[in-house]
């Protein structure tokens, strides 16, 4: 068991746990799951005096929950690499630790706070939570997060990678 | 459409909070937030759980994620397709019963509206989670693991935000 726990855990055992985060959610705390709000909740806590609208109608009080919330993935990380793994995880290849490999991780992050936020939601917000309430609007959203992850794998894979 | 974005937000602007945190915190002489301290318990309990779901899970590996894109690897398609199966079942039981949470309010799903930005966000949102093999909840997960080089993928969520606060006005909705 013990063994079982420190391996990666296969899909069959993580995927239905994530799945399950999202009812888990609902009853514990009474929110919908989704991360990517948070990014917006920093913003205008950052900028509290900002003319952006974005940001300016947005109530941080009732977003704080979006913090706590991803401090909580924080932490998790931190366990599941630090204690419950025998091996240290790749997260990323080799050839991320140099300027322009962390060039593209910021470009890379750039269309993902944009991308998210201009979609409404992430992999959890919609792929996620979206699809399993049946929220249309979601399906679309994750049929486009692959045509721009395809796309770029397989359209722009020999310059980046 | 723009509208529909913003429902939750519009009946609050900027300078109305402040007054009434100011009478709030007298009041309850704790923090000025709306949820109660219970609540913020059970999330972090939650999103840590999650945390090592997403780091034991491997959803937190650049590799995993390109081979993916690739059709490489099933991994994390079963991964997405096993938990959207589990929360909808869990999303159907809670409808069917009814249910509330455990401080008595009923549980309702907000709707995400739909607008260009689902498609053309969803497209950008999908370029960087390819190039970065990272989408927002691993970027925290791998941040926790201490991979410094996560902050740069964070970063550049933030401002990648920023940029959409700002333009935000004259994209299409």
């Amino acid at each position: 068991m013990t063994d079982f726990l420190l391996q990666p855990w296969p899909w069959w055992f993580s995927g239905p746990l994530i799945g399950l985060t999202v009812p888990l959610l609902y009853l514990l705390a009474g929110k919908g799951f989704g991360i990517s709000t948070s990014f917006q909740q920093i913003g205008a806590l950052c900028s509290p005096r900002s003319k952006l609208d974005y940001l300016k109608n947005y109530d941080r009080r009732k977003g704080t929950w979006t913090l706590v919330f991803a401090f909580g993935i924080v932490i998790g990380g931190f366990i599941g690499s630090h204690w419950l793994s025998a091996e240290s995880i790749e997260f990323l290849p080799a050839e991320f630790f140099s300027v322009w490999g962390a060039a593209k991780l910021f470009i890379g992050g750039t269309l993902i706070g944009f991308g998210a936020r201009y979609a409404g939601g992430c992999t959890s917000g919609h792929a996620i939570t979206g699809i399993a309430n049946w929220n249309f609007p979601s399906v679309v959203a994750t049929i486009f997060f692959f045509v721009g992850g395809l796309g770029v794998t397989w359209g722009l894979g020999h310059i980046l990678f | 459409m723009a509208t529909l974005l913003d429902n939750k937000n519009t009946d609050h602007l900027a300078p109305a909070p402040t007054a009434e945190t100011e009478t709030n915190t007298t009041a309850r002489s704790t923090t000025s937030a709306v949820d109660s301290s219970l609540v913020y318990a059970t999330t972090l309990m939650v999103g840590t759980f999650l945390g090592i779901l997403f780091t034991k899970s491997e959803v937190v590996r650049w590799q995993r994620v390109h081979e993916m894109f690739l059709f490489q690897d099933s991994h994390l398609y079963l991964i997405i397709g096993s938990g959207v199966a589990v929360a909808m079942l869990g999303m159907a039981i809670i409808r069917k019963c009814e249910a509330s949470d455990i401080y008595g309010k009923p549980i309702q799903y907000k709707p995400k509206p739909f607008h260009k930005g689902v498609a053309l966000g969803g497209m950008t949102f999908g370029a960087g989670w390819a190039i970065t093999g990272a989408c927002p909840g691993p970027i925290y997960a791998q941040l926790g693991s201490g991979v410094g080089l996560a902050g740069f993928t964070y970063a550049g969520a933030l401002v990648g935000m920023y940029l959409y606060a700002w333009a935000k006005p004259h994209l299409p909705h």
